[in-house]
């Protein structure tokens, strides 16, 4: 069965404290984090872009498991903050892992969902035998415009999964999607941050079509969320994930491993992505993992996943590569004035 | 001048309408009232359309005629008229109605009142409702709406015994109201705690101390009373319309504590009913913030000036109080579509008399509506008779 070959994460090591945004913009901070359940946020370094993260983030996921550079056939990275909008970071992530040029690659961009649009790309490159190994990977240094709600969680980091078929460590047992014209939150060329319509984001957007995909998952495998050891969402805060995993019937428990939110913010592409590698960090042989990512515009991807033995075999090495939780723990605090250098929004004199 | 009734009653559940038209909104509340009144469209003489900004909130005006066109009438060439008072455009337009029927020029009128609020961000939606306010001396020295009713409810608490616990009180009683209306944008029940631990608004107003954002449209027929037996076999009788203005900007009043345009207001409708303050057995007024609500009780003379907190805490507002207030839930939960809300008012009073209110009903024969526009500068109020 097509599935999971590997996988790995990165997140830069600084962050800022939502209340310490709160402060430059004059906003009741408790009122904020409570709001969002998001408490502080992870930003890039001077010399970090989606192009390092996602490069990071696959470097990771092959020192979990040996992989022939020649085997990989495909790259697909999905992301709002490509450093270029026309030149692939695909590209610059084959070369740094060597496997180019016998490949094919590209960018993806579908709001925050771009990273499992790739990965269903794989599945079935894969899955028709077209090529043996792909990477698919969700990465961004997410934006938000200074004052802007978005500021509080817009965060940096990614995920990368190598896609294969026999001898994986999860199974993806079924893959579904829910996709509709739905204007939620959008940024458009030349424009330098997203722009989002309030409160539309939520209920016609997120909420609709993650249950959306959702129920059709439930439908096409005939499971319900009892099913399921593990619940991962698209987390751009912690309140909508649990809402949404509330009203779908899943428990606290099942979502918790993989709500990397509140410490880490909103990575856009690599959101849900990071979410189920958290989760397949603590999982066992056996887990079953139910994810759905989200991206405005709107769509949802959903995946069943059952872990295989292999995650504790030789071959794959757990240990090989940084845990979320690890990459998450021994932050360097920044200001908002550090912040701000960090994420470009000061302009220099050329 | 001629009696008048009301026949029948429309009004589309108050909410978040993403999915419908400011047109549809219209045409939907527009259909049930008609539906109600056992009315068809044809026999329509006049229409009044309550409206506060489509031009801004939805770039539409010349709202009359399109609502005309879209009720199916443009080929009757109804004289169709759009009425705006701000947040009392809905008020004033059933008043028009009610002029029109009295003084024998027309029969058979409907009353609309329509506003889609959430085609725009908050933040739009705030500076428009701004409008509503002087926009030279308020709007563009920062004053926002929540702003200038945080300077009343202020100047109130430092001359009246009113504590912060009773000015939630309102919010928790018509959250409880909404909770039994089944148009209420906010069907929830809330706490005074829920109300004190909400976020800041405008010092001492709080989230939960502000009515919201809202879609939504409510429409009425009136017709002669004389009449009125025709289409029903419980029509409702428009004991007083009567309206009066102020100025424009809060720093000009005598008493920025106290809404004289209420006061007038108040005065004249129940001296033209020939009514006194026991004979009203319930009253919707204009909760826009819960400050308001206070205001509005003791302004129209139900209580002294700096007793109705006292008096909402204790229950007299309550559904089984004494006088039961905003038994829809008011603007605080039924919603507050501005130019929908002073219609939405004579919905629910008329609903209420004809003993069709279900869980939140109320004893009632004789009840009230209060609109306003603004901070004060436009108020209508009406009575009605079972």
């Amino acid at each position: 069965m097509v599935g999971i070959y590997s996988y790995g994460v990165y997140i830069p090591r600084y962050r800022i404290k939502v209340p310490e945004i709160a402060r430059i913009w004059g906003a009741n901070a408790t009122d904020i984090t409570r709001g969002l359940g998001v408490f502080e946020k992870s930003v890039p370094d001077l010399d970090e872009d989606t192009a390092t993260i996602a490069v990071e983030a696959a470097r990771a996921a092959l020192r979990r498991r040996s992989v022939d550079p020649e085997a990989i056939g495909a790259i697909y990275v999905g992301s709002e903050s490509h450093p270029y909008a026309v030149k692939p970071t695909a590209c610059t992530v084959g070369e740094a892992i060597g496997a180019t040029p016998n490949m094919t690659a590209a960018d993806y961009e579908f709001a925050c969902k771009a990273g499992t649009a790739g990965l269903q790309t794989c599945m079935g490159l894969v899955r028709s035998g077209m090529i043996p190994l792909g990477i698919a990977i969700g990465a961004d240094v997410a934006q938000g415009a200074p004052g802007d709600a978005l500021e509080y969680t817009a965060a940096a980091g990614g995920a990368a999964f190598v896609i294969g078929e026999g001898d994986t460590i999860a199974d993806i047992n079924q893959t579904c999607s829910y996709t509709t014209d739905t204007p939620d939150f959008w940024r458009r060329e030349g424009q330098s941050y997203p722009r989002h319509g309030g409160r539309f984001t939520g209920d016609p957007g997120y909420f609709k079509h993650v249950q959306g995909a959702a129920r059709l998952m439930f439908d096409a495998v005939g499971t319900n969320p009892k099913d399921y050891d593990y619940a991962v969402f698209h987390q751009p805060n912690a309140k909508f994930p649990q809402r949404v995993a509330k009203m779908l019937g899943f428990t606290e428990e099942q979502i918790r491993p993989g709500l990397v939110v509140p410490r880490l913010g909103n990575t856009y592409s690599g959101a849900s992505m990071i979410g189920l590698a958290a989760t397949l960090d603590v999982a066992k042989p056996g887990d079953r993992i139910f994810v759905t990512s989200f991206g405005s515009g709107a769509g949802s991807d959903a995946f069943d996943i059952t872990v295989t033995d292999a995650i504790e075999s030789g071959a794959f090495d757990r240990a090989a590569a940084p845990t979320v939780e690890q990459l998450l723990a021994n932050p360097v605090y920044l200001d908002y004035a550090l912040y701000a250098k960090h994420k470009g929004k000061i302009v220099m004199q050329r | 001048m001629r009696d008048v009734a009301v026949i029948g009653v429309g009004c589309t559940e108050f909410g978040e309408h993403w999915s419908t038209s400011f047109r549809d909104l219209f045409v939907k509340a527009g259909t049930m009232a008609l539906e109600d009144a056992g009315v068809s469209g044809e026999k329509i003489d006049a229409l009044y359309v309550g409206n506060m900004s489509a031009g801004r909130f939805v770039e539409q005006e010349h709202i009359g005629a399109l609502i005309a066109d879209y009720a199916g009438l443009a080929s009757n060439h109804v004289p169709s008229t759009r009425v705006e008072a701000a947040c009392a455009s809905g008020g004033l337009a059933f008043r028009q109605a009610v002029i029109a029927v009295a003084s024998g020029m027309e029969d058979i009128v409907v009353a609309a009142g329509v506003e889609k609020m959430t085609d725009v961000g908050t933040g739009a939606s705030v500076d428009m409702l701004a409008s509503a306010a002087d926009r030279e001396w308020e709007g563009f020295a920062g004053a926002t709406f929540p702003g200038l009713y945080a300077m009343i409810a202020n100047d109130y608490m430092h001359r009246y015994p009113l504590t912060r616990e009773q000015l939630a009180e309102v919010a928790v009683k018509n959250h409880e109201n909404g909770s039994k209306n089944p148009i209420a944008q906010f069907r929830n029940r809330i706490t005074v705690d829920t109300v004190l631990s909400s976020s800041m608004v405008a010092d001492p107003l709080r989230l939960f101390d502000c009515s919201p954002i809202t879609d939504g449209a409510a429409a009425v027929v009136v017709v002669p009373l004389e009449r009125a037996h025709e289409f029903t076999d419980s029509p409702v009788k428009v004991l007083a319309s009567a309206q009066a203005s102020d100025t424009i900007a809060l720093h000009d009043r005598r008493d920025i504590s106290t809404l004289d345009a209420t006061v007038a207001a108040g005065k004249r409708a129940f001296a033209r009913a020939g009514l006194t303050h026991k004979e009203i057995d319930l009253v919707e007024v204009h909760d826009c913030f819960t400050i308001a609500e206070i205001c509005a009780i003791e302004d129209l003379g139900f209580c002294k000036k700096g007793e109705a907190g006292r008096l909402t805490a204790e229950g007299a507002t309550a559904l089984n109080g004494d006088l039961p207030v905003n038994t829809s839930g008011g603007l605080k939960a039924c919603g507050h579509p501005v130019g929908a809300t002073g219609i939405k008012q004579i919905c629910e009073v008329v609903t209420q008399l004809r003993g069709e209110a279900a869980g939140r009903q109320v004893d009632a024969e004789v009840g009230m509506a209060h609109n306003v526009g603004g901070t004060g500068a436009t108020v209508v109020v009406h009575i009605l008779g079972a």
